[in-house]
């Protein structure tokens, strides 16, 4: 079949894609975006996070032609050119980064968050990023990188990238203030 | 040092530009997918692969007719000693019989469903505890099996006061975040990997062996691991196979472990039963140590556990005894997991301590200084450093250990039982030797190169720090290329051993540098290179440890080792018997540290690891299937950011150029260690219960 997708901004089409393809496999394999990880092709660890229409999924977990017609924004797309969005910042100034191949799926996780809720409390981080999974940090400079991310007004920046986005998409306008990502545990 | 180092290779990671394996381009490659035996003993007797040859996107399915032969390779470099495919005899479930090719990663794992394997001759498995207990032998026994000085049991005997328990821990799996995945391109008789694996030399060494190639035709790339524990220091049968694969199809072929074969193809840290037994004289110094150990193994490669390792060195004992032992079982390799050996080892001697203190009336950590010994005692040779006391005394005060009631149940809130619970730790340090080749231009920038892969630790940072510091420049004036097996070579980043072998050779590569220039360390080197006449300078440095070979923590006269205490709070809710480690105070000693930042975030993950030991992680490993239960992230539990409360991480000063010649040490390890014995010591400080098998459960604590 034949997928029709917008990722980070520009409109991609791709044939031949079988239809037992995730949307994963799409941005990793065929449409060279390997920023998203594949680790438990299950949603049990967040690492394939991306926004799909705004609302992060485990991308492991959707099939490709359900993006038909839909946006995508992965890791690839949060920064501006060379400047590291605020979160993506935090993320190394805090050492919240050991290995790395937690940290795309973290940092839209985290962008999601601070764009719904610009000063999470720490109950809130944790909730908002149980479903991502870690096995080298401890997790603390996580959150600290999500505090730090929240003082700098890490979620202001975003909502400005994504009212343009949103414009005219049934379902997307606001951001949303209730919900969990797709994929939590 | 400048505290806190930035990572250099921190933009890639954010921007999903850093390349792991499973992120080479793969356009022109086909998917590979393994099938895997679903019976744990027997014979392979037919395979019929029509079906999955008939499903959409398959290319082919390769079984051992096809395969080109293999040659024959010890363990290690390979994880398991069996290439694969290539018997009938079934060693375990999981175990590879063929390979599915396909266009794409979805079809050949939809298709390696549809093979059907035949098998004869099936039994249950036998699980660990009911088979003998044998010597092990050969590669994957590391250290002695059997150790001891003096007379342990006359030293029972007079002992005032003796304990003698048997611990057991679980069967665990490593569970890095990334699966392992190999991309293997042949051109001619030059093979290409792209793979996920803590050593490109065992990966060059180990395929060059099997291919019959030169170990110069083999190019291994990895700048990047996305976490490994152990699972990705020997070769495990996928890479063989994704390179078997491309020589036969002509085509490059990519295979990615699903996380289910994550549980059967890279390896665990297997079951222990231990037993120790400790005497001591009613004023607390020990007059004997026995620590015994058994491990499940697998039907080959003998895989020990060498638990009771630590216990040789740990406390001044007139007399210590030691022996290891395994069990031969139908189940799948075991391998070293962070932390080996000593991980599950000190579990067993640090309760026992804490039994005894008990026992004694006598405070636990005043137990251990009573027993600090000042020459290694089982060697009398003496301790390259040794900060232990240190630690002990820095860690009470950081904790407020002096505020804490000994007496059982005593302190509450609310409704919350609350325990105080601690443990010393150690690990071993293997060394080994390493190499770095650094570069100058003309505009005084610096490159340096080596075959290291950057796994998490924040070596790229390190080298940077190390060649900065030496050569007196700014360290954004240092690039480092990492993670290929054309750059010097780099034996592994395992064993907590990378940041002294590597930073030691950078510290070499940058005084040979110095030396050639007639520089002095802070001299503007595009001036240098200037005035020498030069446009380049290239400078090798290499680093090993004493007799060139890697080595263990005792070797050249000394007994070289880090050390920590471990001081942890639990709540227990006595109707539920749910089990919450609400702080953790963790002081170690394991050599100079080159990167506050970076250390602080291993060890806060390695206590977050001990804690996954203490409570939460565990391979049910089923005998009528044959088979660990759960072979997924939902089923096997790892800790979440939840989980974890408040860890204060600290160091005391520990320079230790006996062990390397830039002070460090490893630490990469040792933060796992010891956290599961301080959290069981701490629960029977809440509740009277004495909880001898890991992880500790509900139903230990439930009324
Ligand atoms: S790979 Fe999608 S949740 Fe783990
Ligand atoms: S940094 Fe390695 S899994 Fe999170």
């Amino acid at each position: 079949m034949r997928v029709n997708v917008e990722v980070n901004g520009e409109q991609r089409t791709e044939d031949n894609v079988w239809e037992g393809e995730s949307l994963l496999s799409l941005l990793r394999d065929r449409l060279g975006l390997p920023g998203a990880k594949n680790a438990c092709e299950q949603g049990e660890c967040g690492s394939c996070t991306v926004y799909l229409d705004g609302v992060p999924v485990c991308a492991c977990l959707v099939a490709a032609g359900q993006a038909e017609g839909r946006s995508v924004r992965t890791v690839e797309g949060l920064a501006d050119g060379d400047a590291l969005h605020p979160v993506q910042q935090a993320f190394v100034e805090a050492g919240a980064v050991q290995c790395g191949f937690c940290t795309p799926g973290l940092l839209v996780a985290t962008h999601d968050l601070l764009s719904r809720v610009s000063h999470p409390s720490d109950g809130e981080i944790r909730e908002a990023l149980a479903g991502n999974l870690c096995r080298c940090t401890g997790y603390e400079h996580i959150l600290d990188a999500v505090r730090l991310a929240a003082t700098r007004g890490g979620g202001r920046r975003d909502q400005e990238w994504r009212s343009p986005d949103r414009a005219g998409r049934p379902g997307a306008g606001a951001p949303r203030d209730t919900g969990d990502p797709e994929c939590e545990r | 040092m400048t505290t806190g180092l930035t990572r250099p290779d921190g933009p890639a990671k954010l921007t999903g530009t850093a390349h792991y394996a499973a992120d080479a381009d793969t356009s022109d490659a086909l998917a590979a997918a393994l099938v895997t035996t679903t019976v744990p003993n027997g014979r392979l007797t037919a395979l019929h692969t029509a079906d999955a040859e008939a499903a959409p996107g398959v290319v082919r399915v390769l079984t051992r007719a096809d395969l080109p032969p293999l040659g024959e390779l010890s363990t290690p470099p390979l994880g398991f000693p069996v290439p694969p495919l290539l018997e009938d005899t079934v060693h375990h479930e999981g175990e590879p019989i063929a390979v599915v090719l396909a266009e794409t990663w979805e079809q050949a794992r939809h298709a390696a469903t549809l093979v059907r394997a035949e098998y004869a001759d099936v039994t249950p498995a036998v699980p660990f505890g009911q088979a003998e207990d044998v010597v092990p032998h050969g590669g994957l026994v590391f250290g002695e099996t059997d150790e001891s000085k003096g007379d342990v049991t006359a030293g029972l005997a007079a002992a005032d006061v003796s304990v003698t328990a048997t611990y057991t821990t679980a069967d665990r799996h490593h569970s890095p975040i990334e699966p392992h995945a190999t991309l293997a391109r042949w051109d001619g008789d030059q093979l290409v990997l792209h793979s996920s694996v803590q050593s490109v030399l065992f990966a060059q060494a180990a395929l060059a062996a099997l291919f019959g190639v030169p170990p110069e035709n083999v190019r291994v790339f990895c700048p990047f691991v996305g976490g490994g524990f152990g699972c990705k220091g020997f070769v495990w049968p996928h890479i063989p196979l994704a390179a078997a694969a491309a020589r036969v199809t002509g085509r490059p072929v990519k295979l990615v472990l699903t996380r289910a074969q994550m549980f059967t193809l890279a390896g665990h840290q297997p079951a222990t039963r231990q037993t120790v037994s400790l005497g001591a004289t009613s004023d607390g110094r020990l007059t004997a140590l026995r620590h015994t150990s058994s491990n499940a193994s697998a039907q080959l490669g003998d895989y020990c556990e060498n638990t009771p390792h630590g216990s040789t060195w740990m406390y001044a004992s007139p007399a210590i005894e030691t022996s290891t032992r395994i069990q031969r079982l139908h189940r799948p390799g075991p391998t070293p997991m962070r932390s080996p050996h000593e991980g599950p080892g000190m579990f067993a001697l640090e309760s026992a301590m804490d039994e005894l203190a008990h026992e004694l009336g006598m405070d636990p950590v005043e137990l251990r200084l009573r027993n600090e010994p000042e020459v290694d005692p089982l060697t009398g040779e003496p301790f390259s450093s040794r900060k232990l006391v240190e630690c002990l005394r820095e860690g009470a005060r950081r904790f407020g250990w002096s505020e804490r009631n000994p007496e059982i149940g005593s302190m509450r809130d609310g409704h919350e039982l609350i325990g105080w619970g601690m443990a010393a730790a150690t690990m071993d340090s293997p060394r080994s030797p390493s190499s770095a080749r650094l570069r100058i231009d003309h505009t005084g920038h610096v490159v340096v190169e080596t075959g290291m892969q950057e796994i998490g630790t924040g070596l790229p940072a390190m080298v940077q720090a190390v060649a900065a510091e030496t050569l007196g420049c700014p360290p954004e004036d240092v690039a480092v290329r990492h993670g290929d097996s054309d750059f010097p070579p780099h034996t592994g980043t395992f064993g907590s051993m990378s940041t002294m072998g590597l930073g030691s050779a950078v510290r070499a590569a940058a005084e040979s540098a110095l030396e050639k220039l007639g520089a002095e360390p802070g001299d503007p080197l595009a001036g240098a290179l200037a005035e020498a006449g030069l446009t380049e300078l290239e400078s090798e440095g290499r680093w090993s440890p004493e007799g060139g070979g890697m080595t263990r923590g005792r070797t050249g006269g000394y007994s070289i080792h880090t050390y920590g205490s471990i001081f942890v709070e639990v709540r227990v809710d006595p109707d539920l018997g749910l089990l919450r480690m609400s702080r953790a105070v963790g002081v170690y000693a394991g050599g100079r540290i080159l990167n506050p930042l970076a250390a602080r975030s291993q060890m806060i993950g390695g206590i977050t690891w001990g804690y996954g030991q203490a409570v939460l992680e565990q391979s049910v490993f089923e005998p009528n299937l044959g088979r660990f239960l759960s072979k997924n992230l939902a089923g096997y539990i790892v800790p979440v950011n939840a989980d974890i409360g408040e860890i204060d991480v600290s160091f005391v000063d520990d320079d230790d150029r006996v062990a390397s010649a830039i002070g460090a040490k490893g630490i990469g390890e040792l933060g796992a260690v010891g956290v599961s014995a301080a959290i069981a010591n701490a629960v029977f400080h809440a509740t009277g219960r004495r909880v001898r098998d890991l992880p500790i459960r509900i139903h230990h604590l439930l009324p």
